[in-house]
């Protein structure tokens, strides 16, 4: 299958008004997902923030709302929010893009290696780099003098944490959006004497824009609905998200908690419609007929990236190191001597290493079951012939997820799985219900990730089998999934990793023989073993390096056997 | 085409993951015994479960307990969300001031444990039949580190007033009320303590001092053992364990008095188990159940057990001051918001 016609819009030939037996099982299926989707992500979301309409069960209308803009805290709190979102997309952006701008459009050295290091922040869970600043910065930090102010307790320190923890995100939306690019603009750009810088700013960045864009919203919301690192380092800076920590947390205050929720929606969503838009626009810039760029060496453009990333990488890992060494220190910071009991967890917690191993479990069927529901809607939603209004839908509760805190989503859970007379209640305080919400927390980034690679694959492919009388299943098996299948792997180890460190939704749906890793860190960071929950964080972190390790390796073999396509 | 085929072994890599995560459910459900199993909502520190599992376990043979463990919040706001098909079949080890709101809301089964007559008075429920039962009662301490102390000279405090003074500037860690309990209770306790009016006033000038009010009741004490900050306000059973792990402070009771709160057990109504949780609220009260919740905490309900844990306070019995569950309930939302409005709204940005 080396030659494939390069067509992107050319849609089936209709040859009957009729629809087809194809059709059919297309639609039954939209329709199932849309099931689906509704269960795992809207039904639960709705549970919860209908609560801030009612006040002990009555519906109050909108009184709940006036209370709370009633209050002058809200002020400070959305204000806050807001201000470490703006700076803190405004230092990751541009970072972020040098670093893929290096990774993608220079001949520098060790690539792999800095792509690797980038990638930690998503490999930890949140408190692991809090951990690292207050051993850095904190009052008896080593470098604590080098902080402004003289406290990392505060916004200095949310952002600080933020910038580590979004880094990752941003780059690997950058890296796409800066590796497709067409050799032959480039060319044409140099044959016409435009300068390097000309050709930056004409044709890179633009091409780039769109990339920009989403990344920039994707850290705006994270930073948004993001309470862990608040919580830790945030001192007495208030934002949103530990809002609604007091309030359902502190307070159990159901009703307030859901009008937050309310609220944190609708940044989120703002933000998720003008991505949409921006989104729509992208998919006409790039055509199949593109040819790669194949980045040329240049040594000291190369050179200068390489001290960039040496730089950010560099920090990165440091933070990392500083963290692995706090998981083998005796009591910080009065004696600092080292020792390995820090790992025997059951000294800590009675699910020890238990908890571990009920993670990894958690995070393998979440990878399997995940990426087998996420690639198969992506591609119902894609390929299905009209019934826009069906796929609309299904679109816009896949979305959904990125913009709502987990916290929501938990109790969201509890409320719509543990009903009365719900028939899937036999899922509640099971490993079932930690997967699927899981795969529901996560489920917005994969289901991009599909999308685009779906987009690549030409749609001739279903107009020929259609015309060949192969069944669309058959077509989809043999020819769409070993295409797609690194973005598949890239889908699961996704949810494998993310499944690991996720804390703020399964808190509230853990039972006895299911509690997490994840959770067990948070529980001995609060009960004062901040070293061994810096090791249990360390497991995570070893873990998923070790899937991504092996992901890469396998990547590496499959690529050459089934991307051949890819290249001219 | 033949793609496919030669991806065979990554179809395969899959269904090995599947095959495996499978494998290691199943071997956990073959270990599930005869006995009734009890689940057991708690907010008991972790290394506290397993011996009180062990014991109990041992003396009830034909009952096992599961425990579902979190800190007090996330617990109540979860025991709360299943109100309507409750999940739970005991609460052993949650503060009394959640087990009211349940009360409150009519999720528990009233019981009187037999022996109930034994424990001391203030530890047992004034209704007939008892809907809860006081096992453990904790006071908020100052968590003081003698080693910050030391290189800064800074005096060490006897008293809740001494911590207004202008030497501790910033060095002084809270919860925050409105997301901790410990914060609730430390403040509901100077309340009462030294009236509305002058309560105020303290937080007033304490407010001054306070360099951060944590999310968490647990951190102010880890903080002042970390040497993060200068002391904490937390809770006695945090301090004592951080000082048994080598941590440099003092435990200070004020001499004013300490604000303090129970630790409580109850049945949840609804319970398809009620004969064992009986059994388990029966034997929550007996001396031996005392003894171990008296390896962590001073204060018991058992008036025959009357061990001080290693690194405690001494005296702290006589330190609780006279504390109201009642009026905390009831005041709760409206001292909250006066606090909010006092001293949370003002942390913004430096």
């Amino acid at each position: 299958m080396a030659e494939i016609p390069a067509n992107d819009y050319l849609i089936g030939p209709r040859v009957k008004s009729a629809m087809s037996r194809d059709d059919i099982i297309m639609r039954a299926g939209v329709v199932l997902f849309i099931g689906f989707l509704a269960v795992a992500v809207a039904l639960p979301l709705w549970s919860l923030l209908s609560k801030s309409f009612e006040n002990r069960g009555e519906f109050v209308g909108l009184a709940n709302y006036i209370r709370y803009f009633s209050t002058p805290a809200l002020f400070a709190s959305v204000w806050n929010s807001f201000y470490v979102a703006v700076i803190t997309t405004a230092i990751v952006l541009p970072l972020a893009f040098v670093y893929a701008y290096a990774l993608t459009r220079s001949d520098m050295r060790w690539k792999g290696l800095f792509q690797a290091l980038a990638l930690i922040p998503i490999l930890a869970p949140s408190l692991l780099p809090a951990i690292s600043l207050i051993y850095l910065f904190g009052n008896q930090g080593f470098l604590k003098t080098w902080i402004p102010g003289g406290t990392i307790y505060g916004p200095i320190g949310i952002t600080i944490a933020q910038v580590f923890y979004c880094f990752p995100h941003a780059l690997m939306i950058l890296v796409t959006a800066l590796s497709m690019a067409d050799s032959r603009l480039y060319e044409a750009a140099d044959a016409l004497g435009a300068s390097k810088r000309r050709i930056f700013f004409t044709v890179t960045l633009p091409g780039a824009k769109y990339g920009l864009f989403s990344a920039a919203f994707v850290i705006f919301t994270l930073v948004i609905t993001d309470f862990g690192i608040a919580k830790v380092i945030g001192g007495r800076f208030n934002v949103l998200a530990t809002d609604i920590y007091k309030q359902v947390i502190g307070q159990q205050n159901f009703e307030m908690g859901a009008v937050v929720g309310m609220v944190l929606l609708v940044p989120a969503v703002l933000a998720f419609f003008a991505d949409r838009i921006v989104q729509r626009r992208q998919v006409a810039l790039l055509s199949a007929r593109a040819v790669p760029l194949i980045p040329k060496p240049e040594p000291k453009r190369d050179w200068a990236l390489f001290a960039f990333c040496t730089v950010v990488g560099g920090l990165i890992f440091g933070i990392l190191a500083v963290a692995a060494w706090g998981s083998l220190i005796s009591f910080w910071p009065y004696n600092l001597s080292l020792t390995l009991k820090n790992y025997e967890f059951n000294n800590f917690d009675t699910n020890g290493w238990g908890a571990y191993g009920n993670s990894v479990q958690m995070a393998a069927w979440t990878a399997v079951i995940g990426t087998s529901i996420i690639f198969v809607g992506a591609y119902l939603l894609e390929k299905t012939r009209g019934f826009a209004l069906g796929r609309g839908l299904a679109q816009f509760i896949a979305m959904l997820p990125l913009a709502v805190p987990g916290l929501v989503i938990g109790l969201g859970y509890i409320f719509f799985f543990n009903a009365r007379g719900n028939p899937l209640g036999f899922l509640y305080a099971t490993i079932g219900i930690l997967v699927l919400n899981s795969i529901a927390h996560f489920y917005t980034v994969s289901h991009l990730t599909a999308t685009t690679a779906l987009k690549q694959l030409d749609t001739e492919f279903e107009a020929v089998s259609a015309s060949l009388k192969v069944p669309l299943l058959r077509t989809f098996w043999k020819v769409t999934v070993p295409v797609c299948l690194p973005a598949i792997l890239d889908i699961s180890i996704y949810m494998f990793v993310n499944a690991m460190t996720t804390v703020s939704a399964v808190i509230f749906l853990y039972s006895t023989d299911t509690k997490l890793a994840s959770v067990a860190v948070v529980n001995m960071e609060e009960s004062g073993f901040t070293a061994a929950a810096a090791a249990m964080a360390m497991m995570i972190v070893f873990t998923s390096a070790g899937v991504k390790i092996a992901h890469v390796l396998l990547t590496r073999g499959l690529d050459k056997r089934t991307q051949a396509w890819r290249r001219r | 085409m033949d793609g496919f085929l030669r991806n065979r072994p990554m179809i395969g890599l899959f269904a090995a993951a599947a095959g495996v995560a499978l494998a290691v459910g199943f071997a956990g459900e073959a270990s599930a015994q005869q006995r009734t199993r009890l689940t057991v909502y708690t907010a008991l520190e972790n290394d506290q479960l397993q011996p009180y599992k062990q014991a109990f376990e041992n003396d009830v043979k034909d009952v096992e307990i599961a425990w579902v463990r979190d800190s007090t919040g996330v617990m109540t706001a979860r025991l709360l969300a299943e109100k309507d098909n409750p999940r739970a079949d005991v609460i052993w080890g949650l503060s009394a001031s959640s087990v009211v709101l349940f009360e409150k809301q009519g999720m528990l089964a009233p019981y009187t444990p037999k022996g109930a007559d034994q424990i001391k008075a203030v530890f047992r429920d004034s209704k007939n039949p008892m809907v809860w039962t006081g096992m453990d009662a904790y006071l908020s301490v100052v968590c003081f580190n003698t080693a910050e102390a030391g290189k800064t000279n800074a005096p060490k405090p006897v008293s809740w007033e001494d911590l207004t003074k202008p030497a501790y500037k910033n060095q002084i860690v809270m919860p925050n009320p409105a997301s901790s309990g410990t914060g609730y209770l430390t403040i509901a306790a100077w309340l009462q303590l030294m009236g509305e009016a002058k309560g105020w006033q303290y937080m007033d000038a304490l407010h001054q001092n306070v360099a951060v009010y944590t999310h968490s009741g647990s951190a102010p004490c880890v903080q002042a053992a970390r040497g993060e900050r200068l002391m904490g306000i937390g809770f006695d059973m945090r301090g004592a364990s951080e000082k048994s792990k080598g941590a440099p402070i003092d435990i200070i009771l004020p001499k004013e008095g300490a604000g303090w709160e129970m630790e409580a057990s109850a049945i949840v109504k609804g319970t398809k188990n009620l004969a064992a949780a009986q059994k388990l609220i029966d034997w929550s009260v007996t001396k031996q159940a005392n003894e171990l919740y008296n390896k962590h905490y001073a204060i018991v309900a058992h008036p025959d057990s009357k061990n001080i844990p290693p690194n405690y306070p001494a005296n702290a019995e006589q330190s609780m001051v006279k504390n109201d569950l009642a009026w905390m309930a009831n005041e709760r939302e409206r001292i909250l918001a006066e606090w909010t409005k006092r001293y949370d709204g003002k942390s913004a940005p430096k």
